[in-house]
């Protein structure tokens, strides 16, 4: 079973803003019966405000509480302030996502885009979520949607983008086509791995609070989707003492886990020259 | 109707019987000697094993208790059937399986693809049912081992075993059944089968997880998976889990005491699969409806998403399984449904019941008040359904 925030849970039970507007300013599509999941979102636009908005989805339960969360994130807002929504804010508002559902907050995001350009008269292809090559053909995704996906998420690794994309998730026939735009992104964008939240010098108290969030909110659920946890034990200066539990506490490879996941997320998320050692 | 929880979902596990835990009890307690130790304190606990060796055989009718080979459950005689033959003939490079296996073959195939083996794939019909005829003809002289399910995890639906293994019997190539799903569902009888290797696992017939076992027909060329040692013959080496093994032995002798009432269970399932299919207009049953273990049903909801009908179940206590690409973690749906050529509009929404017999009338008719409002629900949030209509939209795949 998947751990979903209480917000997910609330809000798949109790999805807000279902249904269609009759004779809306715009309308996004996104997705198919085919590849899972869907939603259709319908806009009402007054003076460049949002002034309503509605759902329908087809899909799982975070897909239903990610179009809501979007839906109430919108309305009211000015076009231009809504554009600046990005997936993140989406899964942020929710409390967080399982990383593998991550696309579903991307979904949000597309059928936002895609509404918008219909209220503008532009008409995006059926089979461009945005404009673009299609990358990956069983899920329709284009480079363009990855690029956006891999800037906006700061993600690294394919199964990222598989996650937040479903790009490379069936056939895997363009896995090397998502390496290559991967390898692009992170050689042409050297602010890729840059901590989004860090202003640097952190005070001691921001620097622990940024680890708490860090180890809670990235490391935690990925060590224990294989059974394992982590404890912050104490934060000295830029040295992070943890814990490893579960099946990570005697794992032959916790060492790789300390260094390439745990350091490596608290470097992008907080500072970049935080060291980390297992307390012992 | 006063119902808390139903759980509809014993394909994946089932409640360990009251008197199977009753049995297994004395092992952690008093009678906790080695079954390979020298004194009456462990020789009589060896007497206890055997007697579940015993119990085991007899629930699939095999001829000899030797023949039963404890091992950790369904995924271990798997692969201790697979590789153990494999290790055998080694100048042997070829295995037949089929497309809708339970990843405990499915994947070890694929490693066995990575390593230089030729496997093929056997294909089923749009109703789960295997093309024997495809399998007859991969056979070759560089076959090593076929290995077949008898009935599937998702589907229920069972293969006609005894037709293959009349076949390879004649060929001379062993046969392994994996027969997880079928044990303490349908009768069994290995010799009237005429396969060499037969495994179950104990926590889909009410014992407790992590013990199963392989029927090995004597004779078999086969060698161990792991190597220590001389428990179950040298064939399955490590002091024997004996608690587990009493429990798998006393939920053997109840299977088979409680195999007549099939035809009630079958009764039950058919009572919810009929309430489903009269209930709603965008549903239909995936794979065989007549060839099939009496507790399962796998229905295809259209227009809805599998996940969210088990969310939304699971909030009213009701535990079932879907073969939807969302609830299983991959990104499409089940390969067995995608086999079958199930379309994408259902397989998304399937979703698979599977009782036993501890499952009720009144639990039954509890899902079918229960499913009404659940579905109606995302079928309003559904894209793809046109609320004032009342029926799906045209669909453009």
């Amino acid at each position: 079973m998947w751990e979903y925030t209480d917000k997910v849970k609330d809000l798949y039970k109790h999805p807000q803003n279902v249904g269609t507007i009759e004779n809306a300013d715009a309308v996004g599509e996104v997705g198919s019966i085919v590849c899972g999941d869907a939603l259709t979102l319908y806009l009402k636009i007054e003076d460049d405000v949002i002034k309503d908005a509605k759902f329908q989805t087809f899909g799982c339960g975070s897909a239903i509480a990610s179009s809501s969360a979007l839906t109430e994130m919108i309305k009211g807002k000015r076009v231009e302030d809504a554009e600046k929504i990005t997936n993140r804010d989406i899964a942020d508002f929710l409390g967080g996502l399982p990383e593998q559902k991550m696309h579903c907050s991307v979904l949000g995001r597309e059928a936002l885009d895609k509404a918008l350009a219909n209220w503008r008269g532009i008409t995006l292809d059926d089979a461009h979520d945005v404009e673009g090559e299609i990358v990956c053909q069983c899920f329709g995704v284009t480079d363009a949607l990855i690029r956006k996906v891999i800037r906006e998420n700061h993600l690294k690794t394919v199964e990222d983008v598989t996650n937040y994309t479903k790009a490379g998730g069936a056939c895997g026939s363009c896995i090397p086509k998502i390496e290559d735009i991967l390898n692009d992104e992170l050689k042409t964008s050297p602010g890729v791995a840059a901590a989004p939240a860090a202003k640097k010098p952190l005070s001691n108290i921001r620097r622990i609070q940024l680890v708490e969030e860090t180890i809670t909110d990235v490391i935690r659920p990925i060590l224990q989707k294989d059974g394992g946890n982590i404890e912050l034990v104490d934060v000295e200066g830029k040295q992070v003492m943890v814990a490893l539990r579960g099946n990570c506490a005697h794992c032959l490879t916790s060492d790789v886990t300390l260094k390439n996941l745990v350091q490596e997320k608290l470097r992008e998320f907080v500072e970049d020259d935080i060291e980390v050692v297992e307390a012992r | 109707m006063n119902i808390k929880s139903v759980y509809f979902d014993n394909n994946a596990t089932t409640m360990v019987d009251p008197a199977v835990l009753e049995a297994m009890l004395p092992f952690f307690s008093e009678r906790y000697g080695n079954p390979s130790s020298m004194h009456d304190f462990g020789g009589a606990v060896a007497a206890d094993v055997e007697k579940a060796r015993r119990q085991v055989a007899d629930l699939l009718g095999a001829e000899n208790d030797y023949e039963i080979v404890f091992t950790s459950g369904g995924t271990e005689s798997d692969n201790y059937a697979i590789m153990g033959t494999l290790a055998f003939f080694r100048e042997k490079r070829h295995v037949i399986t089929t497309r809708v296996e339970h990843p405990a073959v499915l994947n070890l195939c694929k490693r066995l693809e990575r390593e230089g083996y030729r496997i093929t794939y056997v294909p089923v019909d749009g109703e789960g049912m295997l093309d024997v005829e495809f399998l007859k003809k991969a056979v070759d002289d560089d076959t090593a081992v076929v290995s077949v399910m008898y009935a599937n995890n998702e589907t229920g639906v069972i293969f006609p075993v005894e037709e293959i293994g009349a076949f390879l019997n004649e060929r001379g190539v062993p046969f392994h059944i994996d027969g997880v799903q079928a044990a303490g569902k349908i009768p069994i009888d290995v010799k009237k089968i005429g396969c060499d290797m037969f495994g179950i696992s104990g926590h889909k017939l009410h014992a407790p997880k992590g013990i199963g076992a392989l029927f090995v027909k004597r004779g078999t060329r086969i060698r161990p998976l792991l190597y220590g040692g001389h428990q179950e013959r040298g064939r399955r080496p490590g002091t024997e889990n004996v608690p587990a093994i009493v429990g798998l032995g006393k939920a053997a002798e109840l299977a088979l005491r409680y195999l007549p009432q099939e035809a009630e269970l079958a009764r039950l399932r058919d009572r919810l699969e009929k309430g489903i299919l009269e209930k709603f207009g965008n549903v239909s049953v995936n794979g065989s409806r007549t060839h099939r273990v009496p507790n399962t049903t796998n229905v295809g909801f259209e227009f809805i998403e599998g996940e969210a009908i088990l969310l939304y179940l699971n909030e009213k206590g009701i535990a079932a399984s879907s073969g939807s690409a969302c609830s299983s973690g991959s990104l499409e749906p089940s390969h067995v449904l995608r086999a079958m050529g199930v379309p994408f509009t259902a397989a998304h929404g399937s979703i698979r019941f599977s009782l036993s017999r501890f499952s009720t009338q009144d639990e039954v008719d509890y899902v079918l008040s229960a499913l009404p409002e659940i579905i109606n629900r995302l079928l309003e949030i559904s894209p793809f359904w046109d609320n004032k209509e009342k029926k799906g939209k045209p669909i453009t795949v």
